[in-house]
């Protein structure tokens, strides 16, 4: 198999920039063409590594956006932290035709195959929708007719990642519900608050319909929700969380 | 602090099988539980896990310019799924 060739030791690639999506003012989609690209399972990741011109070097971890679709191209959606090393280099200098190095794809944990028949139930806090999106995407691509439920907690209504897409997919990907959890402000007439035991309770599945949870965003917010699914009832063992900062 | 996904990458590099996939029994609390799962700490000379139970040190990786150093002292055993 392709997989015994000589070099089975994980080792960095070339990406190139093609293209960027702002998908929000401080949230950019890149575009990379990366040579040698294998394909990916939806919520894998991909570590970037960015190198000085004086040798110091740093490296962080980015979920894969995009589906794989046979071909070398790789969408990542990078948040931007104001008083971060990394992405404010990713999202505002990181130019089309640029080059960075990545090491992927990775991280055999929290992935969703569309072989899976229980229902999905992605629940993410800010960027945490990136890898969630992966799977809604795959599962489309796939032809999946596993029901999923997304739900997404946002501060406000243009901090959603990826609004027109899920907008289109609520209406055409049959078996897709989104809903959206505003935590500062919200369009008219929807409520403003955290995403809670209740909220879960409203617009998830039931425990007894055993659903693979995922749960992606900074640590408070998944620890939040991880502990809130199992007080509804769902087993720990079915519920696969990633967290990001923000402890 | 992160979470044990994020040692997919640095631990591809050593191992030839995903290791964060492993179920690990922490030698201090004794809980089983997904490599993912640990705690990470990235704000150190290297990656520190921490036992999602317990917070004990499980997992200490030192990357040096042509090796690795990895300290697993924490955990009584690994479970690595071979599928």
């Amino acid at each position: 198999m392709a997989r015994a060739a000589v070099s089975r030791r994980l080792t960095w690639r070339v990406g190139r920039l093609t293209a960027v999506r702002d998908e929000t003012p401080t949230a950019r989609t890149l575009v990379l063409e990366v040579d040698g690209w294998p394909g990916h399972l939806p919520g894998q990741h991909v570590d970037v590594r960015l190198t000085a011109p004086d040798g110091y070097s740093t490296q962080r971890s980015y979920s894969i956006a995009s589906v794989a679709d046979g071909t070398t191209t790789v969408e990542l959606t990078v948040q931007r932290l104001d008083d971060g090393e990394v992405s404010p280099y990713l999202t505002g200098v990181f130019a089309v035709g640029d080059q960075v190095e990545l090491r992927g794809p990775v991280g055999g944990w929290f992935v969703w195959r569309s072989t899976g028949t229980e229902p999905v139930l992605l629940v993410g806090g800010g960027a945490g929708v990136v890898p969630l999106m992966a799977m809604v995407r795959a599962r489309a691509a796939a032809g999946s007719r596993v029901p999923f439920r997304l739900l997404y907690s946002v501060r406000t209504p243009q901090d959603v990642i990826y609004a027109d897409e899920l907008r289109r997919r609520v209406r055409d990907d049959h078996g897709l519900d989104v809903t959206f959890v505003y935590t500062r402000s919200s369009p008219d007439g929807k409520p403003v608050g955290r995403l809670s035991v209740a909220t879960l309770n409203t617009y998830g599945w039931p425990a007894d319909f055993t659903p693979a949870c995922f749960v992606c965003g900074p640590t408070g917010f998944v620890e939040t929700v991880a502990d809130a699914l199992v007080a509804l009832g769902h087993d720990p063992g079915r519920i696969r969380t990633e967290r990001f900062g923000g402890s | 602090m992160i979470d044990g996904n994020a040692l997919a990458g640095p631990l591809g590099e050593i191992f030839a099988v995903d290791v964060t996939t492993a179920r690990g029994t922490c030698a201090s609390c004794g809980r089983v539980d997904v490599v993912a799962t640990l705690h990470l700490y990235t704000e150190a000379p290297g990656l520190v896990g921490r036992c999602p139970g317990c917070e004990a040190v499980t997992v200490r990786l030192v990357r040096g310019p042509d090796r690795a150093w990895l300290d697993l002292r924490g955990l009584v055993s690994l479970e690595i799924p071979l599928t």
